[in-house]
């Protein structure tokens, strides 16, 4: 008898074998070639456009929608590259919605933006489809350059100073690169390794060496690599991740979404990948939709959603929200975890609702419960493995606007970093920006 | 519903909308199909002289451009007069003529340019019960190389001597359709009507290449490697074909010539424009083409709603604009009006802020929340900005009164005045 989204506790395979592949494909598929001259023939040209300033990475888009709209989408796609080399995933992965697109002048008129996201998408894909690399390394110059973390922050920086000429090598705890593209985004929106494919495509510029299964404070010291290499890069993200503070939160089945979703995007099939039949996610964030979500695609029969907070607070977007909710995830507001109940494992989680007062959020004493056998926290990450000497503001490692830390000689950027908001596209920003100062400090003489 | 039965030149139609001559009216079986859908009249497919028919090419006769989603703008074709034999068309015509005799159906004719070709040739399409011929002095590809077509209409003098032939050769109305592709139109135009034309039509195609194809490095539509210059038509040549029709109607001694405006001519909107500048009807060709021959229900609710709110006749807009339409000397220089920008409706695109300050008179401020502003002390009310805003309605043009003062040149807004007695013309004449 095979299981169902009915099936009681935490069991693999709810759902039709042939179901997963449809379930967990690509969110928003690429546009067509004519799809793609309709959706740019709606760009403006804005002068000075709000979209690109919008941009973390300030990719010109009015440009590449024009290259797209006159048959050169591989110009297009080096236009976008030039300013971030992972355009291919942030075209993907990119909360459009409050950036680029949310100030498309076309939106602000009709509400209806110029699909920026989907044709950025559009161009990339073709250029990496036929394997060109656009960008070659200049002449080595000698100087040797560590960048510590392989996510979206690290790739970006290895990838400006192994193009300058600069000998790189990229380190990562992990087996693979790609950081958070690989591990921590749901799968529907990067199907198909898109995530390794980038790396592979991005690592065509040569001269860049990648060391897996290296952390920082384990295998790898600061001392050393500030004396092995000429700069240091630090894209480390946020390896910890905050606890509950709930009492039986030790159970078992209550688990990290960072964990879930980085066991779900590295199974090989998802139809093995055993999740709870009413499932409970707490948090608001980026994270808490793509574990809930991806519950609810793998046959959960019951998922929740739950945050401390307002609507209006949530981090994840209103979009985001609707997309969950359009999965059926229920989103419960305004409550936070007291207790999670169960005998070894968890069975139930009370919740106490809240109410903010003057900004200081309050219980207000009346609770309830969801029945949950299996709990996702996704109530945000922390810094984890930065030596005392490294100064830290605000639990994260203190830049100024080039990525400078306290420390001569080390930069860090990514969500390890003070700084934007934690997005890809900002992390990209970021060590794109911080390799351009490591150059110029490099290059001194 | 106003009345849209027309009368061209005698000739009588239940609207004023005709299907030009061109594949769409090649033969029977579409010209039927285009009289059920509503048309007005018909102008059949040029005929040719009796005897083996002409060829068309059999590689691609069209090349197109397009705007955004593809929407057709222009067109060109290299086909020829119909490739059907003589004999076949006018038993067709015969048969249709007497199911729709409502309906107008004009012949047009092109054969070799002498007196015997043109008058054997007109009484026997006569026979048919056709209303009228039309005399095509325009096709500009392959016919004129044979002196036929457009190598008639370019030459004024042979425009009037064959359409003196055929008025000598027939009692029905002789409307000559004239080619663009002339220096002015009122040369060809003066010339039929000294032939003794009852109407003319205008515009045939433009000489054009469509497109090169960037691989082959050929015109296109290529045939075998090679292309042509062909006949371009449809929505993009329609100001042309518009200042055309407007030059014979205010040119007196064409004034009173009736004109079937052609060029582009789409929905009812297009047709009432042609007909304001003093077109009698029009005619269609790239439209259906495009779209099927049911765009004409289209056009005749859209021009039937138009007169109904304008409570006006059919026959009061055929040349309503004309007397507006003047030469650049009388237009008014006192006439002053400066851009302004509703910031209601401005969506901040800033492509007026680009325009003007890149390649107009920098009469446009930006601010750093991205407002647009009108400078009235730097605005020539150039209209760029009004031509480029993606809102319509968002920039519109504001009349200074009389009495007030132009920012821009510190002068008070006076009474009409042209160049023709303008302090800077030194050919002015005495404003006395």
């Amino acid at each position: 008898m095979s299981n169902t989204p009915l099936t009681p506790g935490i069991t693999a395979g709810r759902l039709p074998e042939e179901s997963y592949a449809a379930q967990f494909s690509d969110l928003h598929p690429v546009l067509d070639e004519h799809e793609a001259l309709v959706a740019a023939d709606r760009c403006y040209f804005c002068h000075d456009a709000p979209c690109m300033t919008a941009c973390p990475t300030s990719i010109d888009v009015p440009l590449f929608i024009r290259q797209i709209m006159t048959g050169t989408p591989e110009a297009a796609a080096k236009t976008i590259l030039e300013q971030n080399i992972l355009g291919g995933m942030c075209a993907r992965v990119c909360p459009t919605e409050t950036l680029c697109e949310e100030v498309c002048v076309r939106e602000v008129a009709e509400g209806k933006p110029v699909e920026i996201g989907r044709l950025q998408r559009y161009a990339t894909d073709i250029l990496m489809e036929k394997g060109e690399h656009p960008f070659t390394r200049a002449e080595p110059t000698g100087k040797t350059v560590a960048v510590v973390g392989a996510g979206p922050a690290g790739l970006s920086a290895a990838h400006r100073l192994a193009m300058y000429g600069h000998d790189v090598v990229m380190f990562d705890a992990r087996p693979k690169s790609g950081g958070l593209n690989e591990y921590g985004i749901a799968s529907y929106k990067a199907p198909d390794g898109f995530a390794q494919k980038e790396v592979d495509w991005l690592m065509q510029i040569g001269g860049i060496t990648v060391v897996n299964g290296k952390k920082l404070g384990a295998e790898l010291s600061l001392e050393g690599l500030k004396s092995e290499y000429d700069a240091v890069f630090l894209a480390i993200g946020l390896a910890g991740v905050n606890a509950l503070r709930a009492e039986g939160e030790d159970k078992g089945g209550v688990l990290d979404a960072v964990d879930f979703i980085s066991e779900l995007r590295q199974a090989e099939d998802l139809s093995k990948l055993p999740v709870g039949r009413n499932v409970v996610v707490i948090g608001g964030g980026m994270t808490a939709v793509d574990a809930a979500v991806q519950a609810k695609l793998l046959g959960a029969q019951n998922v929740s959603m739950v945050y401390r907070r307002g609507r209006a607070r949530m981090s994840a977007s209103e979009y985001e929200q609707d997309l969950a909710a359009s999965k059926g995830v229920q989103i419960f507001y305004n409550a936070a975890p007291v207790a999670v109940y169960g005998n070894g494992s968890v069975t139930e989680v009370e919740f106490e609702y809240t109410a903010e007062d003057g900004g200081t959020l309050k219980g207000t004493g009346e609770t309830f419960r969801l029945p949950a056998d299996q709990v996702f926290k996704a109530i945000g990450q922390t810094l984890d493995g930065v030596p005392d000497e490294v100064e830290i503001t605000g639990g994260k490692i203190a830049v100024d606007a080039v990525g400078r830390t306290s420390v001569s000689g080390i930069w860090a950027g990514g969500d390890c970093a003070t700084g934007g908001e934690d997005l890809t596209v900002t992390a990209v920003a970021e060590g794109r920006d911080a390799a351009e100062d490591i150059h110029a400090k490099l290059m001194e003489g | 519903m106003a009345d849209l039965t027309s009368t061209f030149c005698g000739i009588k139609s239940p609207n004023p909308f005709w299907l030009a001559s061109a594949p769409p009216t090649d033969k029977e079986y579409n010209v039927r199909r285009a009289f059920e859908a509503g048309w007005g009249g018909v102008v059949w497919k040029t005929l040719g002289e009796e005897g083996p028919p002409v060829v068309n090419v059999n590689g691609p006769r069209y090349g197109a451009i397009y705007g955004a989603d593809r929407r057709l703008l222009g067109l060109n074709n290299i086909e020829l007069i119909t490739d059907r034999p003589l004999e076949v068309n006018l038993e067709e015509m015969t048969r249709v003529k007497k199911d729709y005799p409502d309906r107008a159906l004009i012949a047009s004719v092109m054969v070799p340019c002498d007196a015997e070709s043109w008058k054997s040739i007109i009484p026997r399409i006569a026979e048919t019960g056709c209303d009228g011929f039309e005399l095509n002095f325009g096709c500009p590809h392959g016919m004129a190389e044979r002196g036929m077509g457009a190598a008639v209409g370019q030459v004024p003098e042979y425009i009037e001597m064959v359409t003196r032939w055929c008025k000598e050769a027939t009692d029905l109305p002789v409307i000559v359709k004239l080619t663009p592709n002339i220096t002015n139109i009122l040369a060809p135009a003066e010339a039929a009507l000294r032939g003794g034309a009852d109407a003319v039509s205008l515009i045939n195609t433009i000489n054009s290449i469509a497109t090169v194809n960037l691989d082959l490095f050929a015109p296109e539509p290529m045939i075998d490697g090679k292309g042509t210059h062909g006949g371009y038509c449809g929505p993009a040549v329609k100001p042309i074909a518009m200042n055309m029709v407007a030059e014979i109607a205010r040119n007196p001694e064409t004034a009173n010539l009736p004109i079937s405006g052609i060029g582009g001519v789409t929905t009812w909107r297009d047709a009432a424009e042609f007909m304001a500048l003093g077109a009698g009807n029009v005619q269609v060709c790239t439209a259906a083409m495009t779209y099927g021959f049911k765009i004409v229900q289209e056009m005749i609710s859209g021009l039937s709603q138009y007169l109904d709110e304008k409570d006006m006749a059919l026959s009061e807009l055929v040349g309503k604009a004309t007397p507006n339409v003047t030469d650049w000397q009388y237009l008014n220089l006192n006439h002053v009006t400066k851009a302004e920008i509703s910031q209601d409706d401005c969506i901040k695109c800033g492509r007026c802020y680009a325009a003007c300050e890149d390649t107009s008179h920098q009469a446009i401020e930006m601010s750093a929340d991205r407002t647009f502003t009108v400078k009235d002390e730097e605005c020539v009310a150039c209209n760029l900005c009004v031509n480029v805003c993606p809102i319509e309605g968002c920039i519109t043009m504001k009349t200074l009164e009389k009495g007030e003062v132009d920012p821009r040149t510190g002068e008070t807004v006076g009474d009409y005045a042209n160049w023709t007695t303008h302090p800077n013309n030194v050919a002015a004449c005495s404003a006395e």
